[in-house]
């Protein structure tokens, strides 16, 4: 019964990684054969200032995303986690964005940061700010797509998070309540420490979200303002569909690859260490 | 008293967030392009202009089948093999059993992007770029999947395995007869899991895919809303993401809860 697995396994995941080791020794536009160059991509890729670029992109990315993203849905998690009349229901509009193809939310948002007709300047300038340059501004591009990510995501880590606050023991509380614990102090000193595997998981779930962000670029803004939005997979898919440079295309996603581990690795390490 | 209207207010609020975009989006595909910039919902005047355009300018229809198409292939498949290896690793034994679980393991950790540029080589090389099998075959078996089955097929009592195989029934007929109609739960999960990965992934048809006959709806929506064809008029981009949110939502509409359910099951990735 798993030999159909094991075929399919040696041919689309094997193969291909095996695969990718042979590419980054090499030089190859598909059609022409290959031509061995050594280290040349891996020399080409230390000195390539767009990788950096879009390296720092990403880190500037998730420095703003995954806060974000663990206090919004943490709060509304704890909004939602009480006897409510349409808990349901709120919980599945928030939910919304989630299921909706990232498409679809970025030609939806692109319309609400338009600089002139978009909904959100027009509401700046009824109240008599300035209108803000969401997209065009290489200051504020990625910003601006983090801002964005973080509403299309939100919905599915207030549900993680909800799982995570009803498997606490409701015993916890009430001790901490007969000893006089406030509310707040309740919060801080039993949800937020027996939150820490899900707190975790959201910050690897939204990392690796981050390090694989491609469609809001690809649509919202090309890559620009000045290379301010773009991404590893947008530039690795440049790389290889628009000048056909499949060594270096592989190169930049191993060097992806690895980057993620790294930072998973830091981040399990940081946040293990702080349970104690 | 208070707390609980501040309460309210808060997530009320939070709907009005998350669900304002939605219904403005949907009315600006109905409304005329000088309306747009309104925060209205009910447009003054209701045009199809929108509509007509995305239907005259891209294969939207043929694109919406082709979606239909490769992600129902595949999903099925993903069901069916996932639930024989799953079967096969929870109620078997056979040589090499733990090496696979070990593979699919292996397999999940692996980063897309490390193995995403030799795949499309191997698509190329294979010669399946513009064909059904490139956006179908690499995605018909899923590790994810076959680890969600197993999960499941340990919860089924042995003795019942052990009865009907007493009873002269074959592995085959014990996973599609007994094992099977008892787990809807997990069919459900893999199935809206991978469904919606598939109907809403645009990376990988973009890469294969060239030929417009063939593109699937969000590389056809993309692309509609990127290139001039849309003539830049907003509505009409909006219209070609609203008939791509459509089936989605219609489908979420009616099982929110068993979507919501599925979707939180990848926190078991982690």
């Amino acid at each position: 019964m798993s030999f159909p697995y094991v075929l399919h396994f040696l041919v689309f995941g094997a193969y291909p990684l095996a695969f990718a080791f042979i590419l980054i020794f090499h030089r190859w536009n598909i059609y022409l054969p290959m031509k061995w160059i050594g280290l040349g991509n891996i020399r080409f890729l230390i000195h390539d200032a767009l990788i950096w670029k879009a390296l720092w992109n990403t880190f500037y990315f998730v420095l703003i995303h995954v806060p974000s993203q663990l206090v919004v849905a943490l709060a509304f998690a704890a909004l939602l986690n009480r006897h409510l009349r349409g808990r349901t229901l709120f919980r599945a509009i928030y939910f919304m964005p989630v299921v909706v193809s990232g498409v679809v939310i970025t030609i939806l948002w692109q319309q609400l940061y338009a600089q002139d007709t978009g909904l959100l300047n027009r509401a700046l300038t009824a109240i008599g700010l300035p209108r803000i340059p969401w997209l065009t501004d290489y200051r504020l591009a990625m910003p601006s797509i983090a801002l964005m990510a973080t509403w299309k995501n939100v919905g599915l880590y207030i549900v993680l998070f909800l799982v995570g606050l009803q498997s606490i023991p409701r015993s916890l509380y009430e001790a901490a309540a007969l000893d006089g614990a406030s509310e707040w102090k309740q919060f801080w000193h039993i949800t937020l420490p027996m939150l820490n595997p899900t707190i975790l998981l959201v910050l690897i779930l939204s990392t690796i979200g981050g390090f694989s962000l491609f469609v809001e670029p690809y649509i919202m803004t090309g890559g620009g303002p000045a290379n301010s939005t773009l991404s590893g997979v947008l530039y690795l898919y440049k790389q290889a569909f628009f000048f056909n440079r499949m060594g270096y295309a592989a190169t930049i996603g191993f060097f992806w690859a690895m980057m993620i581990f790294v930072v998973v690795l830091v981040q399990r390490k940081v946040v293990e260490r702080d349970v104690g | 008293m208070m707390k609980r209207l501040g309460l309210y207010a808060a997530l009320i609020l939070g709907a009005i967030v998350f669900l304002y975009p939605f219904l403005w989006m949907l009315s600006a595909t109905f409304k005329p392009e000088l309306e747009l910039g309104g925060f209205h919902l009910i447009p003054h005047r209701v045009t199809w202009e929108n509509y007509r355009l995305v239907f005259t300018r891209i294969p939207i229809i043929r694109a919406f089948v082709n979606s239909l198409f490769v992600s129902a292939t595949a999903t099925t498949s993903v069901i069916v093999f996932g639930a024989m290896v799953g079967y096969a690793l929870s109620r078997l034994s056979f040589p090499g059993r733990e090496i696979i679980f070990n593979v699919i393991l292996f397999t999940m950790m692996i980063p897309a992007q490390l193995t995403l540029i030799p795949l499309y080589t191997l698509i190329v090389r294979l010669g399946w770029a513009d064909s059904y099998q490139a956006l179908i075959v690499p995605g018909m078996m899923s590790g994810f999947a076959i680890l969600l089955f197993r999960q499941f097929f340990r919860t089924i009592p042995p003795s019942l395995i052990e009865a009907a195989r007493l009873d002269g029934c074959s592995e085959w007929q014990i996973l599609f007869h007994i094992v099977m109609p008892l787990s809807k739960p997990v069919i459900t999960t893999v199935g809206i899991l991978t469904f919606m990965g598939i109907w809403n992934d645009l990376l990988w048809p973009l890469l294969v895919i060239h030929d417009r006959r063939l593109m699937t709806m969000p590389q056809v929506v993309a692309l509609f809303s990127i290139g001039g064809l849309a003539e830049a008029r907003v509505g009409a981009q909006l219209a070609a993401a609203t008939l791509l949110a459509l089936p989605i939502i219609v489908a979420y509409a009616f099982f929110q809860r068993t979507f919501i359910e599925s979707m939180a099951t990848t926190g078991l990735k982690g």
